[in-house]
């Protein structure tokens, strides 16, 4: 179960990468904590973390917001394999900067992408999920955060 | 009047780049500074980026670290083993110390963690070719 603190650094993960990529800062909301898996977006890029903890980080967002961010990064592909390629980088990038706090143990997987808004995202049984909303210029998303 | 471009480009360092996002590859592949090398090709995973290696013989590679099939530590080390001469500057969101300090004992020559910006990228880039 994540600690407070340990939290904060997803939240600056997720606040930095909207800065810095997408030269324009995002508004983290609240983070809440729910049982299960909350719903998720059309896009989803999954991060399978193992090592001294496990289980799973995952940024669920919509075509429309990943299309904005694309262009925001000078892209002109707004593909659909573009697309997955978008979310499984950001949550790439928000999970491997963890181990700036986590370690050198906090092993993250190369991501896998879903799509759809009922995907089967693997979840460890009776593990609580911590969600971090992210709104971005009219957009919402989410990064979740489920480990041991 | 000298094309200071033309003069750059006359170097002739050959540029391969290893990531398995597309987005980052043509992201890194429109950096301001890379304009002076030639890109041999691009790779989305170690395995790809040594048969790549091979064929194109390139002075200066950017290297993701968390890629499938083969990542890019061990890649950097068969590179490097290949051509001790060759310069690598490993792009990765890895961001704990010991991973940058495991990457520059097998032979990387800077690191770079994203997200970056183009200013970060272009130091980068100038810091590794000098």
């Amino acid at each position: 179960m994540l600690h407070e603190q340990e939290l904060k650094t997803f939240v600056d993960g997720t606040t930095n990468f909207f800065e810095v990529a997408a030269q324009q800062p995002a508004s983290i909301g609240s983070p809440y904590l729910m049982e299960g898996a909350p719903t998720v977006h059309e896009y989803t890029g999954v991060i399978n973390i193992s090592g001294k903890r496990e289980g799973v980080v995952y940024f669920t967002a919509p075509k429309a917001m990943l299309t904005v961010l694309l262009m925001k990064m000078q892209e002109n592909d707004f593909s659909h394999e573009t697309m997955r390629d978008l979310v499984g980088e950001v949550a790439n990038t928000i999970s491997g900067n963890a181990r700036r706090d986590f370690g050198h143990d906090f092993v993250i997987s190369v991501p896998s992408v879903l799509t759809g808004e009922r995907p089967d995202i693997p979840q460890k049984p009776g593990l609580r999920s911590f969600i971090i909303p992210i709104n971005w210029r009219s957009h919402s998303a989410k990064l979740v955060v489920s480990l041991t | 009047m000298v094309n200071n471009k033309a003069v750059r480009a006359k170097r002739g360092l050959k540029l391969m780049i290893v990531d398995d996002s597309n987005i980052m590859r043509r992201r890194i592949e429109r950096s301001q500074q890379f304009e002076e090398l030639e890109l041999v090709g691009t790779a989305g995973n170690g395995e790809e980026a040594i048969e790549l290696f091979k064929r194109t013989d390139p002075d200066v590679v950017t290297m993701d670290l968390t890629m499938p099939r083969m990542d890019g530590i061990e890649c950097i080390g068969r590179l490097v083993a290949m051509k001790p001469a060759v310069r690598i500057l490993v792009i990765s969101a890895l961001a704990d110390k010991a991973t940058a300090v495991e990457a520059m004992e097998r032979g990387a020559n800077g690191f770079l963690n994203k997200p970056f910006t183009d200013r970060q990228l272009n130091e980068a880039i100038e810091e590794l070719m000098r």
